[in-house]
Order: C-alpha cells, then structure tokens, then sequence
C-alpha cells in the first residue's frame, strides 16, 4: 500500500469562538458560515502543496482560541475518517 | 401510562410494583454467580439501545484493550428524550435485571463500582432504583459496588461525554471528542457507558446465553426493543422484537387511526410518510427510507393535526435544549426554529424554506456532539414527508389544524433563561 501522506484541518467546535481569523489566513481551507463560524475544506490535500501547508499552519498558530490542529492522514485511515468538518 | 406485552424480555411477568430481589430471582433464576464472557458478548450481536445501535462487545473490547488500574460501569437512564418512558418503565418493572447486567460487565471489566445516572427530576425512579440496591447488599453478591447519581435532566445531559462530564465536573456539557468509540473516564479511569435497556438484556443473555438472544429480532439487529409509542394524548411502552412491522406496534398500542405521518426515534430523529406501515421496526428496513429506530420511539401524528406546526415546537424546543458550546448549534438552531415558527404561521414565510434546506446542509456535523445533526435530520425528514404542507405554508396558506391542539410533548423549560445566549 502507498503511504501517501496527506493534511487536514480540523476544528474543536467548543473553544472556537467565531473570530474568523482562520479565513483570513488560509482563504483556500476556510470559509465562514453566517455566524461567523468556519467552514473547513473535508478533502484532505497532499504533503506536496507547501503553500497550502503554509496557509494551514498560519491559521493553526493565529487563532487566538487555540482551537484548530492540523491532522495527518495515512492512506490507511483516511477511509475511516469520520465525516466531520 | 399503560403497559402491553408482546415479547415478553426485559418487561416479562410486570408487578403493580418494581420487583423485589426475591421476585426477581423467583422470576429470572438466581443472580449469584452470574457471569457473561466476551465471546458470548459478542456472539449475542447485542447493540446499544440508547439510540446510537453501537454494538456492545466492540465497546467492552475497546476497554479491555486499555491499561487501566480502575474502571466504572455507568448505567445510563437519563431518557432525555420527551418521547421516550422506556428506561423509567423498565427499572420500574425489573430494575434488577438492569442492575444484574451492570454487574455482569463490571465483573468482565475488573470495575469496581457501578454507577447508575438517574434525571434529578425522575424522584421515583430514583427511590425504586436505590431500593433495589439496597436489597442486593443482603445478598451479598460478588462484585461491584453500586449508587445512584443524579444530574439535572437536560436534553443533552445523557449524551456519554456529557453524562462523563457531569460524573468528573457536576456540568452536564458535551465534549469534543473527535475519535470513535469516544474514550471516556472518570478521573483516571475507564468507563463503560451503556444504556439501562442493554444491561438489562445482557442480565438475560449470562443468564439463557447468544443463542437464545438471537432467536428473536432481525440478524443485525438481535433481541427486542423497548418502544414508547404516543399519539393521540397517549403514551405506552411495549417491548416488542427488532423487524416487527410498525402497524403491529400501533395496533398493539391501541392506536386506531391511520396516521398522517410517523416521527421515529425521538425529537432528533426521523420523519417517515403514515403510508409506511408495514415497514419492519429496525434500523435494516428503516434505511432505504431515510429513518432509523434511534432510542425506539414512535410517535402516530393523527390526520387532523399539522405537521409544519409540530416541526416548529419541537426544533423550537431542541433549539432551546442547545448546550450553546458550539456556534453552529447556538445560532443554527434558533434560527431554523424562527423559520419554521414563520412557516406554521404562513406569514412572510417565502424564504423560509429554501433558507432551511440550506442552513441543514451547513449546520450538520459542526458541533462537538451530535445535537444539531438530529435536529438537522429531524429537519430534512419532515421538508420530505410534509412537502405539500411545507409549500402551502411557504405561500401563505396553513392548514386548518395549524392552531389546533398540539400533538407531541414538549417538556417545560424552566431553566431556558439562564442559558439564553448573549
């Protein structure tokens, strides 16, 4: 099996608290809902795209609740992943 | 509240009393030396009856896998749910049944304690429950110890990791917990969280063994559910076996009417068309039409009532029942009851509805536990079985039965206040 390494962001709904930096800083992972809380990309994107990788730590280290991690997927679990957002 | 009997299980031989331990074990066999082995667990394909349908033993193993120097059974009888009675009705019928089940598991586990997490406002149920273990302590039984807990009875208080949390922190909060099946504990310890109705199965099955549990029920789905039928100002329980089709279940409960629609498994369940009643109560035959069993709850929403108007008090009330942690749930919720309160009324209801098929789809599976998603399925089952209704609202013309005497149960909220989101 290939081991592609591929990203995701996911988000801890309960500390978000809907500043939306995250879409200012990563525009092409994150949209907000009309609260003003985000919507993140579920396709994950491959190691390979630096820029989106730089996009998704940016937002990860500029939200001031601390409340989105950047999770890596192996080939093998990408097909349990829950269907989450 | 009545009861009728169909497959005589976990409700056999009903009292005008909770049974004694003596009556218990004049009824059941003996609980002393009661075991269950986790082949015979998973071979009975028993799944959770809280509403989830997870199955049993794939918990169990999951615990046992982890190092733990402590670990608690927790007996989950909330029943947060308004449409549900099953779990009061069960410990008010054979609550040492469901206490026999909760030590069975911790005797497997190596717990050392049982808890047993009754709603504060369920008194009764409480009293018959500390009752009955009281009686066990004269029978001096190997294994756990036991004790009631009781946290206020919100909706959302009997979610497990709200249940946990409660247990840890006195908050009835969901938590984030982004793996299944979640990991749960109490302090340091590990924690099984089942619902009162499956350990009152497993007393049965370390007691006649899998192959009798598999003997009624569909193959997925072995063994009976607890079903709280309402409809027509009234409210039964019935025990009948997983597949029975739901006209038997409504006939069986006295419903005579033929029902204009059937919301099935609870306030986050699902909306199924009242022509479908010769569909199979479990979760195999309820798929293909969109529904599910959920906490085995039907409610036979009678010709002359409003579907639309009935929608709109209960995600009314589910909004009101958000633990307001996550905002998609906080804000969603209230906003898809505002348009469903403008839909049942029919005034400036024209963007409603497309309003709230759009929000469903952005709302769903955003919060840390899964509140809104069954608000949302709610939401989209009823957009498909009352389109009609819907349409006519939207265009400014209710039905007659819009104003009319509401059908299902909304529990008062007297606490709403104080969580009203600023």
């Amino acid at each position: 099996m290939g081991r592609t390494v591929t990203f995701r962001m996911v988000v801890d709904p309960i500390r978000c608290d809907g500043f939306g930096h995250c879409a200012e800083l990563a525009p092409e992972l994150v949209t907000l809902d009309e609260w003003g809380y985000p919507i993140l990309q579920v396709e994950p994107f491959p190691q390979s795209d630096r820029e989106l990788h730089r996009s998704a730590q940016l937002a990860v280290r500029g939200c001031p609740r601390q409340a989105l991690t950047l999770q890596k997927i192996t080939a093998a679990q990408s097909s349990e992943l829950p269907e989450r957002r | 509240m009545t009861l009728e009997l169909t497959t005589r299980r976990v409700l056999a031989n009903h009292l005008d009393h909770p049974k004694t331990m003596t009556e218990h074990e004049a009824d059941f066999g003996s609980s002393k030396g009661l075991a269950i082995t986790i082949d015979e667990l998973r071979q009975s394909g028993i799944t959770g009856r809280g509403g989830a349908a997870f199955p049993t033993a794939k918990k169990v193993e999951f615990l046992l896998q982890q190092r733990r120097a402590t670990r608690y059974v927790v007996v989950n009888a909330m029943e947060g749910e308004p449409a549900a009675h099953k779990d009061r009705m069960l410990l008010a019928t054979n609550p040492h049944l469901v206490l026999d089940g909760a030590m069975v598991l911790a005797n497997l586990l190596n717990a050392d304690a049982v808890i047993v997490c009754i709603a504060r406002e369920h008194v009764t149920t409480i009293s018959q429950v500390k009752a009955a273990i009281a009686q066990r302590g004269a029978r001096r039984l190997q294994g756990p110890s036991f004790e009631v807990q009781s946290p206020p009875g919100r909706y959302v208080a009997g979610e497990e990791s709200a249940l946990v949390h409660w247990l840890n922190s006195n908050e009835t909060l969901p938590q984030y917990r982004p793996t299944r099946p979640a990991l749960l504990q109490i302090g340091r310890g590990g924690v099984l969280l089942d619902n009162a109705e499956t350990h009152a199965n497993i007393g049965l099955i370390a007691r006649h063994g899998a192959e009798w549990f598999r003997r009624v029920g569909t193959a997925t789905r072995p063994g009976t559910t607890v079903t709280s039928v309402t409809g027509n100002g009234k409210a039964i329980v019935l025990e009948v076996a997983y597949g029975t089709p739901i006209r038997s279940i409504l006939s069986e409960a006295g419903i005579t009417y033929e029902p204009l629609a059937l919301l099935l498994g609870g306030y986050g369940g699902t909306w199924l068309d009242g022509q479908h009643l010769d569909v199979g109560f479990d979760d195999d035959s309820l798929r293909p039409l969109g529904a599910g069993t959920g906490a085995g709850v039907i409610m036979a929403l009678p010709p002359e009532s409003c579907g639309v108007a009935e929608c709109a008090r209960i995600v009314d009330y589910m909004a009101k029942e958000s633990a307001r942690q996550c905002g998609p749930c906080a804000f969603g919720l209230p906003a898809m009851a505002e348009d469903l309160r403008a839909l049942a009324s029919g005034h400036n209801a024209g963007e409603s509805l497309a309003r709230l098929a759009s929000r469903s789809a952005v709302i769903e599976g955003r919060g840390a536990c899964r509140h809104p998603d069954g608000v949302v399925r709610f939401v989209r089952t009823a957009l498909h079985v009352f389109a009609e209704d819907f349409n006519a609202h939207a265009a400014g013309h209710p039905c007659g039965f819009a104003h009319g005497a509401p059908v299902s149960y909304i529990p008062h909220q007297s606490d709403v206040k104080d969580l009203e989101w600023e």
